[in-house]
């Protein structure tokens, strides 16, 4: 006897032959019908062609085996009442546990957000919201004060909220030459089709480009913490770290392995709502030109329309202080980024993390909810089986 | 899987024809010439050049012509033009979603593997045209003035070419020559229509007469014949001498491709037909293509899909303009302009989007479910091939599957049309008994023998079931003749062992000669007939020893020899040798030529006095010499001037008579050929003409040989005596008889004997003269022959008549010049040939009758048994008389003694209308009647919930009322049955016999069988099978949906036509309650299934479109888009459509009831598929927003988050799958795994495969890092519970609350073995009542108060004492505390106690029972149903026909008395009538019967 895997094998390269001589010969019995007749050929013919047909001597009779006879040990499951029941119960009891589990996690994450978008006559951002343009050389800049009524503790993830941008939209996703992100020479300099119309500006092609780099967020933002004392204290934002190690590694390079970005990007031309070409994105050259991990986050077009992109990270200095204590901070925009022609919201989103991510209590509630339906439906079919089920002779007997 | 694959194939052969046609001149018929009169065969000049060669070509393809021919054929299936046209747009950059690369690559998958699959088929079949190409023939050269060995594919229309024994024909060649020396050519056409007697063929008759080897450069001749044609049966045409003489060519004459010449050492003939032309390929189409019902429903519902699909599409459309519309001017930075940077209108974009759409959405029709479908009918035919169940050991043959694509369509058969001989008989005629001249001979010995083979048989069974070790039989056979013994231990001997070898060595044996088993050779004589045939003889002997004129000899005993000589010589058996089988004996007294023209009648028979009897016997021992060692030398220069001088010779009558016999040696006469007697073998064309020349044998008048112008017969003391065949009349269905035409030798009278069925052959007898004694005697003979014909029929024999008919010579003269006439006909020479024979067969005079019995196929009563009960209605049609048919029917089950009869016999349109009408109010009478009381009769015939047939005709049909099947059975004959088809009657037949619970149609001729099958099959909107084995049931299996052939012993007719083939009846049984169930249930949860997965997938992109502006973007990658339906989700699906067993074997056998499943097409009903999609509306909407809100305002991208909603829904639908998995095998959880991991590990590849290549989406590390993420598990684990949550438990309550029959029939799968067995074997569970004991089956079975039922009231009691111990048994196994089983007291008690009818009825009676328990007249019963009559204002009144039946308890017999009478109907209540014999029989109680009539009438 082979191995299991051995058996498997033959016998399904058995069944396959099988089969395809089972077909061909249904099909083609008539066409082969002669030919193979002459394997009953008596013993003086002269002609010893043996058809196709081949081995009249075997006999049909079909080989008794599990498989053939359709005979293969099986689990035959019958789904009643009294069948599922233990189901329903175990998974109850699994999931509500789970879900409380994970509703705690979600809400020990602290989380506070700003919107700036300067809807409102009383928003600081207002007036730039108003007058806003893409190239308008001045840049508006607006103050946001706000209050955390409680420490956070652990790592502060600062991420930028944007509503309402379809970022998702097919012809907007497929705007981009991944090739030239990549570092790819020829690209750089004859960026693909799926980038028109962002993909030459007056005859030089833009780096990078498509229509998402070209609508790249680009407000700046900064965040300050004011002191009881007065003062205020900027906090520090690490701008690395933000977008996945793959992309800015492996994803993502600056054309032609030159450090000068300025030659290496030479012959292109900005997109066209960019102030800056890109290889001035960033003065540290290893977050600067196409690896500029701001550009790599934004490149990773969001599933929903409403969404938040990480901006910064604020790390834990040490473990006695608190990452931001609790008190009042002002937050800085340079309002550069026009989201009114969408009815768009721009916010601000100070997170900690968990190991689920961040706060999002509803995973937790599914659980709680999913657990108690089961648990419920489990105590119905428990009725059911007690008023219906012994009248169902056949289930008892099998019970 | 190719439907289209064969197709062209017959296209191109008539595209060959087609040009064929064109080329020469537009005449009607081809002109061959010989080839040797031309230089080269292909020269110009060549008459023969525009002919097909002899080359065949099966491809379809060339190298060159392979792919687009492949791909034109392949487009012209609609999904795959549908297919390359989304695939196409996605290279319209507006409006594509995908990458167009990516997108074309489904479509090529499927077209490569259909293209492959095409190539690998067309490779087989440009070998196997290698082959035969490349075979070897001999042809004549004209160079080298001798035949050489050519190939095949060389062979050229008039070539000559010479052929040995046991070769294949490579074309269709005229024969020309003949080394045998009645110039005749025997073939085996086995490989044509699978029949494996031998046929005769007939050298040319011009060339008759040569007598040297023919030589081809003596050849002048032209032949003139029709266009190739694919009729086997037919050819027509004639050769012009240079002379210019014509001579007609027959079927005779040709010898076709593909036909092995046996018996014949040499041949020679001239090809006429070749290649692609011959008769063999243009027959050779195929297998055939069927839709299925199944498909049907579910191409309705693909029609569904695509209007879904473009609603959706128009949603999707309409909701992106909108969404376009609402920001106006203000452009936003997502809106990408059009790559030529302008701007769209929103009216535009939504035009755009709308297409863009169909390629998203494309999923929503699948691609891969008609691939898939194929595959799994592929593995469906697969497993109905391997079933060991439908092998037959005997045969070595199985089931044949000749349709692949209509598997399901047997799990939903609603009417079943079967014929009777040979499909629910045997097909082996035995001679049971016989009557001579009015003298009944019982053949008791003969009937003792036959019970002692069925004993046998029986024990054989309990031998093989108890292991096969060496039976006792021995012993028990012991006391019986050591030879029957022998006998049947050599046939049986396979059986019992079960080896293989021997197995086939004995079918081999069989096959050799077909109707020949022991049992149909050996027939004990009667004694009594023994002695009179002895008798006979002797006085005969002694008369022609006297020289005493033969008219002497008393009548009765003249009309026993002749009637054995009708036996032996009336059909067209060949005699061959016992040790070479296909060796035809040839022995040869004289040589005669048939009658062929009139001067050769002339020269015979008139009475000429060229010579005195002088020289007759040296002459003709002289031509005896000369034909036994036949060679080259011709003694005389002219064998028709020799043959005249023999036919003169024996002008001489009573002198020259024992010459006639005398050249025979008489030591060889004697001793020696009666050793060999035992061990001739007869070849018969039907097992009637085999069983009949057996029993002339047992009466030592045997048939010693057949040539085609002379019959040998050995007769007891008399010897050999030749009898010189001038024609012989074949059967057809129409005449129903057979004539041949003989020279008497000893009477020298011109004779015609007679044989037919009694219907055909009574109306011919020669109405005697009431005058003379002998005219007495002679209406005697026919009145008695007619009661025992009655009562043979009675019996179930198969009856047949012989007459004869005397001649005289002016007589024959003058109908011999038209017979010729219409012998030399070309055009409508079938007619004429018709019409003459009817001419011959007039004023017969009868000598007898013979009863042949023709058993029972063993399990048959089972079957139709268990078919009825699984709710099919069987009609069996037929072409034998009413009572043997009725007989018949009530042995096998079909007809119950306890149900009533309803007959209709008419002889008129109008007297039909008025049956019919009659026969309507009848039964709706008596459904108002039972509906009352349906439910405790139905308690009774375990077929509750099942009778009442949802109709599912449509309001198309007139009745829309749905019937109630009711206890009743129609018998039909074939005459009203062809006023009952007439356009007029229709309606009310079908509505009379959809009421009837079997029916059956006697006397039925091909064409009605057909046409009944079309009847049904059109106007009730059923599911319809036919089943045949003979060349009658050809028409009615091509009509019906299903057609099942019997590959019995009538050849292969049946069996070409049918979709599938099987070797017995009883196999159908597992065939459409095992296969038939698990294939349609197979089918249609996978094609549900199929549509839920694809909208559930399709689903999530569409509630995706709400969040992306409906821009027609996808959260899925398009590669997981594009082949989950291909990769990801195929291998479970396909597995469990193959393997799933819903119920198992053994418990659908024993549940028939179950196949109500099918038959109602539960398993997919219209619903079923609306519930499906919003199942799939609703899982995928979980699938959607679970992730949607896990995920919702964080900073995850397009595929970070379309990735694990693609795993979700790929859980959630295998997990769905195995919810609706019913059996898991290794290969299921296999299968499930295999997906799983499938799906990761591409997925994995994938994503890390390529940073750049795969734009849009770039899914570079996207899986990986999902894997690393807690929530993608946490996702993983709830969405599939929460979606498949109320699916689990719907399908849980139902498993409960209403569990459908099938799912009872699963939970009874669960009992141990042991349990299982008491429920079903012992009570006879009965899945409605019994098993889903839910409320309205309950009340169903609730004994109706009402007095309407006591006719069930009565049944019951009656079974009751019949059935005793069935019934104790059943209740011990209520008693005995059978493990858990009692804890089911309650529901048990519901079970029905069906009387579990073990005992078959009596089938070989031998003597006609009279019914012997009286059963009281309910009056009561009558009452109730005088009442009913009345009410449908029917006056009742007592007729009685002549046919006599079984015990039935209830019968209505409808019958209109002979033209002239009342027009009014009357009905017999059988029931009342005592005395059910025939009163014709027995004419005393004829006035019993009377005062029965009178007495009845009077209520």
């Amino acid at each position: 006897v082979t191995s299991p895997r051995g058996a498997f094998i033959s016998l399904f390269v058995n069944f396959l032959v099988e089969l395809t001589a089972l077909a061909t010969t249904c099909r083609f019995r008539a066409a082969i019908m002669m030919a193979s007749s002459y394997n009953a050929k008596d013993e003086d013919g002269h002609i010893t062609v043996s058809g196709p047909g081949g081995g009249t001597l075997r006999s049909k009779k079909p080989e008794n085996t599990a498989f053939k006879q359709q005979r293969l040990p099986a689990w035959q499951p019958i789904l009643t009442a009294g069948t599922v029941l233990p189901a329903f119960f175990i998974i109850g009891l699994l999931f509500i546990p789970i879900g409380i589990g994970l509703f705690v996690t979600s809400n020990n994450i602290k989380e506070f957000e700003v919107d700036y978008t300067g809807i409102d006559m009383s928003s600081p951002c207002f007036n730039c919201s108003q007058n806003f343009s893409w190239n308008s050389t001045r840049p508006c800049t607006c103050t946001i004060p706000f209050y955390l009524d409680q420490p956070y503790e652990s790592n502060v993830y600062v991420y930028y909220g944007l509503s309402n941008f379809y970022q998702n939209h097919r012809r907007y996703v497929k705007s981009r030459d991944d090739s030239q992100l990549n570092g790819d020479v020829n690209s750089l300099m004859s960026p693909s089709k799926e980038c028109e119309p962002y993909a030459f500006h007056e005859n030089k092609p833009i780096a990078p480009c498509g229509a998402i780099a070209n609508s790249m967020f680009n407000d700046t933002l900064e965040l300050f913490y004011n002191d009881p004392n007065g003062t205020r204290i900027p906090i520090p934002l690490n701008t690395t770290g933000i977008a996945w190690w793959t992309d800015k590694h492996v994803k993502f390079g600056n054309p032609g392995g030159n450090p000068n970005l300025t030659a290496a990007f030479q012959g292109t031309t900005k997109p066209l709502n960019w102030r800056r070409p890109v290889y001035e994105l960033d003065a540290d050259p290893g977050n600067n030109g196409f690896i500029n991990e701001d550009f790599i986050v934004w490149m990773r077009t969001a599933a929903l329309p409403t969404f938040r992109k990480l901006y910064r990270i604020i790390n834990k200095k040490s473990s006695m202080v608190p990452t931001l204590p609790r008190g009042n901070y002002t937050l800085e925009v340079v309002y550069n980024y026009p989201v009114r022609s969408f009815e768009g919201r721009k916010r601000v989103i100070l997170s900690t993390i968990s190991w689920m991510g961040g706060k999002n209590p509803f995973l937790g509630i599914a659980y709680i909810t999913v657990g108690s339906v089961c648990f419920f439906l489990g105590v119905v079919l428990l009725i059911v089986h007690h008023k219906c089920g012994n009248r169902n002779n056949s289930a008892d007997i099998s019970n | 899987m190719a439907r289209e694959s064969e197709e062209p194939g017959m296209a191109k052969a008539s595209k060959v024809k087609r040009q064929r046609k064109k080329k020469p001149k537009e005449n009607k018929t081809r002109t061959v010439h010989a080839n040797l009169l031309y230089d080269n065969a292909k020269g110009e000049e060549n008459p023969n050049r525009n002919y097909a060669n002899n080359k065949i070509k099966t491809t379809k393809y060339t190298v060159l012509s392979f792919l687009p021919k492949n791909l034109f054929e392949q487009f012209h299936r609609f999904a795959n033009v549908y297919f390359v046209f989304i695939a196409l747009l996605n290279f319209v950059p507006v409006v594509n979603a995908f990458q167009p690369e990516l997108a074309l690559a489904p479509v090529v998958f499927i077209l490569s593997v259909t293209a492959i699959k095409d190539l690998w088929e067309d490779y087989r079949r440009h070998r196997s045209d290698q082959e035969i190409n490349h075979m070897d023939c001999l042809v004549y050269n004209r160079a080298e003035r001798r035949y050489t060995e050519r190939y095949w594919k060389e062979v050229r229309v008039g070539d000559f070419i010479r052929l040995r024994c046991n070769e294949i024909l490579p074309a269709d060649v005229l024969l020309l020559s003949s080394s045998d020396p009645d110039r005749l050519c025997h073939i085996e056409t086995a490989t044509l229509d699978g029949e494996t007697n031998l046929k005769q063929r007939q050298v040319v008759r011009s060339f008759f007469d040569l007598d040297c080897d023919f030589d081809p450069l003596k050849y002048n001749g032209i032949i003139e014949c029709e266009k190739p044609n694919n009729d086997l049966n037919r050819f027509r045409g004639y050769i012009i001498h240079r002379s210019g003489r014509r001579d007609a060519l027959y079927k005779e004459n040709l010898l076709l491709r593909g036909c092995t010449i046996r018996n014949t050492e040499e041949a020679v003939g001239i090809v006429i037909y070749a290649g692609h032309e011959t008769k063999a390929m243009l027959n050779n189409n195929g297998p055939r293509y069927k839709r299925s019902k199944l498909e049907r429903q579910m191409n309705v519902d693909v029609f569904w899909c695509v209007i879904i699909l473009l609603v959706m599409c128009l949603f999707a459309a309409v909701g992106h303009g909108l969404w376009m519309f609402q920001y106006g001017d203000k452009r936003p930075v997502f809106d990408v302009l059009s790559p030529e940077g302008t701007d769209l209108s929103p009216i535009m974009s939504a035009i755009y989007l709308f297409l863009t759409m169909i390629i998203v959405f494309q999923v929503l029709i699948p691609i891969s479910l008609f691939v898939s479908i194929e595959i799994v009918k592929i593995c469906q035919v697969y497993f109905i091939h391997q079933d060991m169940d439908l092998y037959d050991e005997e045969t070595d043959s199985h089931l044949q599957c000749r349709a692949l694509n209509i598997t399901e369509d047997l799990g939903q058969m609603q009417y079943i049309f079967s014929d009777k001989t040979g499909t629910l008989t045997e097909n082996k005629m035995v001679f049971r008994r016989c009557t001579v001249a009015g003298v009944e001979y019982s053949h008791d010995a003969n009937a003792r023998r036959l019970a002692m083979y069925q004993e046998m048989d029986s024990e054989e069974e309990d031998c093989t079931s108890h292991g096969g070790t060496l039976p006792r039989r021995d012993s028990v056979t012991s006391h019986q003749s050591a030879r029957v013994v022998l006998r049947s231990q050599s046939t049986k001997s396979h059986r019992r062992t079960g080896s293989r070898a021997e197995a086939k060595r004995a079918s081999i044996l069989s096959k050799h000669t077909a109707f020949s088993s022991p049992m149909e050779k050996d027939i004990t004589p009667d004694p009594q007939l023994l002695d009179k045939v002895n008798e006979c003889s002797s006085q005969m002997d002694f008369m022609r020893f006297h020289n005493q004129p033969m008219s002497q000899l008393p009548s009765d005993l003249a009309d026993i020899i002749d009637f054995f000589i009708a036996l032996t010589i009336c059909n067209t058996v060949v005699v061959s040798s016992p040790n070479q089988p296909r060796q035809k004996v040839r022995m040869r007294f004289e040589l005669k030529s048939p009658v062929k023209t009139i001067e050769d009648f002339i020269k015979r028979f008139t009475p000429s006095r060229l010579t005195s009897g002088s020289n007759s016997s040296s002459s003709s021992s002289l031509i005896t010499n000369r034909s036994s060692n036949r060679g080259c030398s011709s003694l005389l220069s002219s064998p028709s001037a020799e043959s005249t001088l023999t036919k003169l010779d024996e002008e001489q009558s009573p002198q020259g008579m024992e010459h006639s016999f005398g050249p025979v040696p008489p030591c060889y006469n004697g001793n020696a050929w009666n050793l060999e007697d035992g061990e001739l073998r007869y070849e018969a064309e039907s097992p009637d003409e085999a069983a009949l020349v057996y029993a002339a044998r047992a009466y030592k008048c045997s048939l010693v040989g057949r040539l085609p112008d002379q019959v040998t017969v050995e007769l007891p003391h008399l010897g050999k005596l030749s009898f010189e065949l001038l024609h012989t009349l074949c059967f057809d269905s129409t005449r129903k008889r057979m004539s041949v035409v003989v020279r008497h030798p000893l009477t020298d009278q011109i004779t015609v004997y007679t044989k037919g069925a009694d219907s055909a052959i009574m109306d011919l007898i020669r109405p005697p003269d009431t005058g003379s004694s002998k005219g007495k005697r002679q209406k005697k003979i026919v009145s008695r022959t007619q009661n025992y014909l009655n009562l043979y029929a009675a019996d179930g024999l198969r009856t047949l008549c012989i007459a004869k008919k005397i001649l005289s010579k002016e007589q024959y003269a003058c109908w011999l010049q038209r017979h010729l006439q219409a012998e030399t006909a070309i055009q409508g020479r079938e007619e004429l040939l018709f019409d003459s024979a009817l001419r011959l067969e007039t004023n017969l005079q009868l000598l007898g009758a013979t009863g042949i019995e023709d058993r029972l196929q063993d399990g048959v009563p089972e079957t139709i048994a268990s078919l009825r009960k699984a709710g099919l209605q069987i009609w069996v049609l037929t072409g034998d008389k009413q009572e043997t048919a009725v007989n018949i029917a009530y042995a096998c089950k079909l007809l119950d003694p306890e149900e009533e009869i309803l007959t209709l016999n008419a002889d008129s349109q109008e007297a039909c209308a008025l049956l019919l009408e009659e026969s309507l109010h009848y039964i709706q009478a008596k459904f108002l009647c039972s509906s009352t009381d349906q439910a405790a009769k139905a308690f009774h015939s375990n077929f509750a919930p099942f009778e009442i047939y949802p109709s599912s005709s449509p309001s198309s049909s007139s009745h829309t009322t749905p019937f109630t099947v009711l206890q009743l059975g129609l018998v039909i004959d074939g005459r009203t049955l062809a006023y009952a088809l007439d356009k007029s009657l229709e309606d009310k037949f079908l509505a009379v016999a959809r009421s009837c619970r079997s029916v059956l149609c006697c006397r039925s001729t091909p064409l009605q069988k057909s046409m009944v099958v079309k009847l049904v099959r059109n106007k009730l909107k059923v599911m319809t099978l036919a089943i045949g084995d003979g060349a009658n049931d050809v028409s009615m299996i091509q009509v019906a949906d299903v057609g099942v052939g019997i590959s019995g012993q009538e050849g292969m007719q049946a069996v070409m036509a049918s979709d599938f083939a099987l070797p017995r009846f009883r196999y159908l049984q597992k065939l459409l309650l095992v296969h038939g169930h698990w294939c349609y249930s197979r089918l249609a949860n996978m094609i549900l299934y199929f549509f839920y997965k694809n909208a559930m997938f399709v689903a999530l992109i569409f509630w995706y479109q709400f969040y992306c502006g409906f821009s027609g973007s996808a959260m899925i990658d398009q590669w997981y888009l594009i082949f989950f339906n291909l990769m990801f989700s195929a291998f479970p699906q396909l597995i469990t459509g193959t393997l799933d067993k819903d119920v198992s074997a053994e418990t659908l056998q024993q549940l028939p009831q179950l196949y109500v499943n099918g038959q109602n097409s539960e398993e997919y009903k219209p619903y079923m598929f609306w519930m499906n999609m919003i199942d799939a509306f609703y899982q995928s909407l979980v699938c959607f927003f679970i992730p949607y809100f896990a995920y919702a305002d964080s900073d995850v991208d397009l595929f970070t988050w379309g990735t694990p909603i693609t795993t979700l829904a790929l859980l959630t639908i295998l997990v769905h799958l195995g919810i609706e998995t019913k059996t898991w095998t290794w290969m299921n959880w296999l299968s499930i795994a295999f997906s799983t991991a499938l799906f990761f590990t591409v997925a994995l590849c994938y994503n890390a495969s390529c940073p750049t290549c795969y734009t849009p989406s770039n899914p570079y590390w996207t899986m990986q890092r999902l894997l690393q993420d807690p929530l993608f598990y946490l996702l993983c684990v709830i969405t599939p519970v929460a979606a498949l949550l109320p699916r689990y438990f719907y399908r849980a309550c139902q498993g409960t609350l209403f569990p459908t029959p099938v799912q009872v029939g699963r939970q009874l799968d669960k009992l141990p073995t042991e349990t299982r067995r008491n429920i079903l074997s012992l009570r006879r569970v009965k899945a409605g009542s019994a098993l889903s004991p839910k409320p309205p089956f309950l009340s169903l079975s609730k004994p109706s108060p009402k007095g309407c039922n006591k006719k069930d009231l009565r049944s019951f009691p009656s079974s009751e004492t019949s059935q005793g111990p069935a019934l104790q048994m059943d209740e011990q196994g209520q008693r005995s505390p059978l493990g858990p089983a009692d804890s089911n007291k309650g529901p048990l008690d519901l079970y029905a106690i069906v009387p579990t009818e073990k005992d078959t009825l009596p089938y070989t009676k031998d003597t006609p029972k009279l019914p012997e328990e009286p059963r009281p007249p309910s009056t009561k019963d009558s009452e109730c149903l005088g009442k009913t009559l009345e009410a449908s204002d029917v006056s009742l009144s007592g007729w009685i026909t002549s046919t006599p039946l079984l015990s039935q308890t209830g019968s209505v017999q409808l019958n209109l008395p002979p033209a002239g009478d009342s027009q009014c109907v009357k009905y017999t209540r059988n029931s009342d009538q005592r005395l059910k014999s025939d009163h014709s029989i027995h004419p005393a109680q004829r006035t019993e019967q009377g005062a029965e009539q009178s007495l009845h009438t009077t209520l």
